[in-house]
């Protein structure tokens, strides 16, 4: 078997959940409006337009949703809630399943 | 959609460091936190034409339990509509709590909220149904078009669209010259003379970008920084920081008010409650029938209806009757049934709820789990409201839930969402273990001891808010924000001005840039303030968590000091950010400290304050039925409480004292 990728690096765990927001780079401008609206202060900014911001303490995410409420770009910045959090619900009339992804 | 978790430049700190920088400010009124008691604090002061300044660990525009969202306005018993008097609502609250719930805020919440959001109105709040969506609706008063909640009789709680209401608030202290300094915690209060139990003329802050040391002088200071959190239960790694306010809300209030000598009370209060769970769901996300859900058919795995009874315990037969009082009843305060909920209340006030019985019922074979929320069957107009409104405006829906599951295909015309208290179907699931506890999570909690100006026991500190062990709300801590301003702008214009100690003021600046001489994590024998919290909430669940005796309550003592001395001392950060969250940590461990004195103090069982002693079993006995105070001993290291107390009702006539004061 082979397998691609192999640098191997001394890495450590990373902190979970860890990914609570996810950014689209073909809409986000880089314009850091949800680095200053984070009352947590998850994020550290964009270092310069066009790029994204960065999350550094993504634990610490409050899920309140108001970066991406204040985004000025519809879009550009989404909410991603931690897998275990995920809820489900079926239809009524048929009976199937569904869950938030 | 991507994440920039492998771009992120790991080593340069993006913000310009200013460790040991001292920058001074001066004002009539200084608030410190500018969440929602905070932001009316400073409107409320600014309106008297005192010079103000709003001090804010986050950022204004969106901080605190209420930045997010409020769909709830609730005891507005001056609203037009409200059949029930503020008097008669204040007492009723404060009977529902057992006696134990501050009742000059109470009273000025019941007798101010309604006034309060009229302001909320002219800032540019919606407070009415301007858009006739609700017409005709049995919640809704055609004439005012104000729209309400839970007793669709008695009216005295509104539904509002509170999602973007702070970002008004904060837009309307600019418009009136409050100066607003986000991202700096606030550490300490200064006093006269630096002396504990003295006046109060100031405080520090540090910046969390910066790390600048900033010194606030002030004729009267105004504490907003709610309540304590991550007392028993801690935890990052599953779904972020565990708690239901939001994490930046630790106690920093109670801690340094507690330095600076004021009286605290009702600290021995705490709940069993999975509020703070790592393992709880996004809240108002899953399907349940009370608050923002109240009175949303629960459906089992069938699609059977689980019934719902009265506060007489008779089954309602017909919808309508959930939002109504049951026979014999004047009014009810909210409802839904929860069994976990914090704790039972009056029968003569109790909401109607789900069958207590279904447990049992669902054992026999009757109900088959899992439980549903089903918004399908419920008619038009309660469903849009459920899911639009209280979905939507209240914190933490408008994106969390009504976007996210809305973008995922939820659709509350066909679909129901599951309940997760598979055994109850009550919508709140009880604690994983015992020792899951809140303190000022959930719940009426333990505060600052205030007076009718809302002044503490140390003349200059006024409080507001979640802070001063009153109603739990957004109104209580617009309408108490709103009163307190004005009361300590008063105050502010009589006063001398004090100088400051400078070695209380050398004092602090060592105490908060301790943890950075510690060094990096790695070859140093330092703790992160993760680890150091998750300790502290073990020592709570150990020896200060059901039941109590003096023994177990001795050894959460000598823990406590234990890590005081060993451990805290060690605690490492290397930027602002961490700087932050690690002085917050030494903050909780203040507040557990405050916890056991208050502990200590009550040598009796009490069901109010869900507080069980083993060694004074016998429950409610008449001569505790008081307030217990502690305030901090300025004698040996200064760890030790001075304890007194306060009779149960001490606040007098609600009116006259409230007419005097307005
Ligand atoms: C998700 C959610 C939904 C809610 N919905 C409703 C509702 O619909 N109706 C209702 O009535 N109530 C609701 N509540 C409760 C309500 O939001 C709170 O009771 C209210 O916000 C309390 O106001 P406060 O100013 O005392 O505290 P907060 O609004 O929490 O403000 C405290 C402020 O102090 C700041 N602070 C803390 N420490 C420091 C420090 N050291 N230095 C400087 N600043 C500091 C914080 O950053 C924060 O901004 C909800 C709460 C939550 C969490
Ligand atoms: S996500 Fe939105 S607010 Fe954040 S930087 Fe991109 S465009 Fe600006
Ligand atoms: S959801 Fe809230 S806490 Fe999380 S990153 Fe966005 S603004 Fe910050």
């Amino acid at each position: 078997m082979q397998i691609k990728n192999t640098q191997v690096l001394r890495t450590p765990n990373a902190p979970t959940p860890g990914r609570p927001v996810l950014f689209n780079p073909d809409i986000c401008t880089g314009c850091n409006i949800c680095v200053h609206f984070c009352m947590e202060d998850i994020f550290m900014p964009a270092a310069q337009k066009g790029a994204l911001p960065t999350i550094l303490y993504p634990e610490e995410c409050w899920y309140c949703g108001n970066c991406v409420d204040d985004c000025p770009e519809p879009g550009a910045i989404a909410l991603n809630h931690p897998l275990m959090q995920r809820v489900r619900w079926k239809r009524k009339a048929t009976g199937e399943h569904f869950r938030v992804r | 959609m991507s994440d920039t978790l492998e771009t992120a430049d790991a080593e340069v700190w993006p913000y310009p460091i200013r460790y040991g920088q001292v920058k001074k400010f001066e004002s009539d009124v200084v608030v410190l936190g500018g969440g929602i008691a905070g932001v009316w604090s400073a409107i409320g002061a600014a309106r008297q034409g005192a010079k103000v300044i709003l001090v804010e660990k986050t950022v204004t525009a969106r901080s605190g339990a209420g930045g997010a969202g409020c769909d709830h306005w609730q005891w507005a018993a001056d609203n037009p509509c409200s059949s029930v008097s503020p008097e008669e609502l204040t007492q009723a609250l404060i009977d529902n709590q057992g006696g134990y719930r501050n009742g000059v805020s109470t009273y000025i919440q019941c007798a101010s909220a309604y006034q309060a959001l009229l302001e909320m109105e002219q800032m540019g709040g919606k407070v009415r149904d301007v858009d006739d969506e609700f017409k005709g609706a049995p919640f809704r008063d055609d004439a005012s078009k104000l729209v309400f909640a839970y007793d669709y009789d008695a009216r005295f709680v509104l539904r509002v669209w509170g999602n973007d209401y702070k970002l008004l608030l904060r837009k309307e202290c600019r418009r009136l010259g409050v100066k607003i300094i986000d991202r700096v915690a606030v550490t300490g209060l200064l006093t006269k003379d630096g002396e504990t139990g003295a006046q109060v003329i100031g405080a520090t802050g540090v910046n969390t970008r910066t790390g600048e040391f900033n010194l606030f002088k002030a004729g009267a200071v105004i504490s907003c920084m709610s309540r304590p959190q991550r007392n028993w239960t801690f935890s990052s790694e599953m779904r972020g920081v565990s708690t239901f306010r939001p994490p930046t809300n630790v106690g920093n209030g109670h801690a340094m008010a507690w330095r600076a000598g004021a009286e605290f009370t009702m600290m021995e209060k705490s709940m069993r409650s999975p509020f703070a769970s790592p393992y709880s769901y996004p809240s108002y996300g899953v399907g349940n029938a009370i608050n923002t859900w109240f009175a949303c058919n629960i459906v089992d795995a069938n699609g059977k209806e689980v019934p719902w009874v009265d506060c007489n315990g008779e089954v309602i037969t017909n919808f309508d009757q959930r939002y109504r009082p049951a026979r014999g009843q004047k009014f009810f305060i909210m409802g839904g049934g929860s069994s976990s909920h914090p704790h039972p209340g009056l029968k003569e006030y109790a909401g109607p709820k789900l069958t207590p019985d279904l447990a049992e019922r669902m054992e026999k074979g009757e109900f088959t789990p899992p439980f549903y929320a089903d918004l399908t069957s419920m008619p038009d107009h309660e469903r849009r409201v459920i899911w639009g409104l209280n979905v939507g405006e209240e914190g933490k829906t408008r994106i969390p839930i009504l976007q996210t599951y809305s973008e995922a295909g939820f659709d509350p015309e066909q679909d129901m969402l599951q309940t997760y208290d598979f055994l109850r179907g009550s919508g709140m699931r009880e604690p994983v273990t015992p020792q899951e506890r809140t303190f000022g999570e959930q719940g009426i909690c333990g505060g600052m001891v205030v007076d009718w100006d809302l002044m503490s026991t140390l003349p200059g500190l006024f409080g507001a808010g979640d802070l001063i062990y009153g109603s739990q709300d957004h109104s209580h801590a617009a309408a108490t924000g709103r009163y307190v301003g004005r009361r300590a702008a008063l105050f502010a214009v009589s006063q001398q001005n004090e100088q400051c100690s400078q070695e209380q003021i050398e004092a602090e600046m060592e105490r908060v840039y301790a943890p950075l001489g510690n060094g990096s994590i790695n070859g140093n024998p330092g703790m992160d303030w993760k680890e150091l919290n998750a300790a502290l909430c073990r020592v709570m669940q150990n020896y200060c968590s059901e039941p109590k005796n003096a023994e177990l309550l001795d050894l959460a003592e000598t823990w406590l000091d234990d890590i005081a001395e060993n451990e805290a001392p060690k605690m490492v950060a290397d930027n602002p950010h961490k700087l932050m969250r690690a002085l917050d940590v030494l903050d909780i461990l203040t507040c557990d400290r405050m916890i056991v004195h208050a502990c200590k103090a009550r040598k009796a069982s009490n069901t109010h304050l869900h507080f069980n002693r083993l060694d004074y079993p016998e429950m409610d006995p008449p001569e505790w039925h008081k307030w217990i105070t502690i305030r901090r001993d300025g004698n040996g290291d200064g760890n030790g409480a001075t304890v007194g107390e306060m009779p149960i009702a001490p606040w007098g006539d609600f009116e006259s004292n409230y007419q005097a004061r307005i």
